[in-house]
């Protein structure tokens, strides 16, 4: 009887090492594994247990498009480009960044030398498609119907994009 | 025990159990500072004036390295469609990358609508992109602790840890979040987290020629965008699902959810 009892005791205990050795284990594997920044954060375990140093991993993305708002854009662009610039502010067009037709331009001039211009029809036809909403602020800019106005050119060929009126058209 | 200590230990007991354990807590400094921090970034979207023309998208595909031709969007922009047999439509084709160039509705599956002209009551545009949550599920749902909420406000995603599992792809309630197809992670928009770190306005902001979209620092009182936050009358999306967004909307319409 008492020997069946030491048997029936062991079989208990090892797989109970197993278990603390696993976890043991496991343990031992997270805090190497695991980077000493791992934390919660000042918003608590529940929406910020993160690894600190991947804001700054963020933080430090380059950037592309140049500097903010459009007057600091014109007047960044206007340091090279005065004249243009200059044109393109009085008029119509002058509520669009230089950087949405031109590209990004954050290292420009030095890289890329020379900007990458979309002069597509789709680019105009962004605001310029005609669309029968009347209530939307859509409705005050001018509209055409791509699939008839001058359908095999370009807008610009006709149109100068720096000064949009009508009377100025080449 | 006399009938006097019996009455006694009775009011002790009584007085005891009403105290609130929230009473008995100490307050932690930077609780209180986490509730109350410099500077938190919020977005303000005036849905009056946008225009549909997609410049937003294209910006902050540029800048954030999401591909153009993958059918996936950090921020978009949907067009709304009243017509006047009470029907509505909402499409936002490619995610309004190349605008709206066409007056027919994307249905999806290759379908598309036309409108009648003179059928059309109303319409408009409303830009969208992540809504930093105070309360995000998204980051909740997380098993690996690789997207998580920062100090200022903004929701993030840590490429190096996570998995992959799409969780939280699942989890928030305005669709925001997306598999990115090259780095092979979840991605969303950071608000251009590294353009407001070296003081400059998110791509989008930048790009928007009629100031429909706008950022700001609501803990700063004299925030143009936090007067308007707390003078105007805005909304936010699907409050009722408790995330807290902090993306505004100025013009909301109760079909723009």
């Amino acid at each position: 009887m008492w020997q069946e009892g030491e048997r029936v005791k062991s079989h208990v205990w090892r797989p109970l090492y197993v278990v603390i050795a696993f976890v043991v284990a496991l343990l031992v594997f997270r805090f190497f594994y695991v980077p000493n920044d791992f934390g919660s954060g000042k918003r608590g375990f529940m929406y910020s247990y993160h690894r600190k140093s991947n804001e700054t991993e963020w933080k430090n993305q380059p950037a592309k498009y140049s500097v903010s708002g459009r007057e600091r854009m014109h007047e960044y662009c206007s340091e090279c480009h005065g004249e243009i610039v200059k044109v393109r502010s009085e008029k119509l067009h002058g509520i669009i960044p230089c950087e949405d037709c031109h590209g990004p331009a954050l290292q420009h001039p030095d890289k890329p030398e020379k900007l990458p211009i979309d002069r597509s029809r789709g680019l105009c036809l962004r605001c310029h498609t005609s669309l029968p909403y009347t209530t939307s602020e859509r409705h005050r800019i001018p509209g055409i119907d791509p699939k008839t106005h001058n359908t095999d050119i370009e807008c610009v060929e006709c149109h100068n994009p720096h000064n949009p009126s009508l009377e100025g058209m080449k | 025990m006399e009938r006097r200590e019996f009455l006694q230990k009775c009011i002790m007991v009584i007085v005891g159990a009403s105290v609130p354990v929230s009473a008995l807590t100490l307050i932690d400094p930077k609780k209180v500072f986490a509730e109350n921090p410099q500077i938190q970034w919020a977005f303000l979207v005036d849905t009056n004036k946008c225009v549909g023309c997609g410049f937003c998208v294209k910006a902050c595909k540029t800048e954030n390295d999401i591909p153009f031709d993958a059918h996936v969007s950090r921020t978009w922009v949907e067009r709304y469609v009243y017509t006047k047999d009470d029907k509505r439509y909402v499409d936002s084709p490619d995610a309004a990358l190349y605008g709206f160039t066409e007056s027919r509705i994307d249905l999806g599956r290759g379908e598309y609508k036309e409108i009648d002209k003179d059928n059309v009551g109303k319409a408009f545009f409303v830009p969208k992109l992540c809504n930093h949550c105070s309360s995000p599920a998204c980051t909740q749902v997380c098993p690996v602790g690789a997207t998580y909420k920062t100090d200022d406000g903004v929701v993030l995603v840590d490429r190096t840890w996570c998995i992959g599992c799409g969780y939280c792809i699942m989890a928030c309630p305005y669709g925001a979040r997306f598999f990115h197809p090259i780095a092979k992670v979840a991605d969303k928009c950071t608000f251009c987290y590294h353009r407001l770190s070296k003081g400059l306005d998110s791509a989008c902001v930048n790009a928007c020629p009629f100031k429909a979209r706008r950022m700001g620092n609501i803990h700063d009182k004299n925030d143009p965008i936090t007067q308007i936050i707390m003078n105007e009358r805005v909304g936010v999306l699907k409050d009722e699902f408790g995330t807290k967004p902090q993306a505004f909307y100025i013009g909301l319409a109760q079909e723009v959810r």
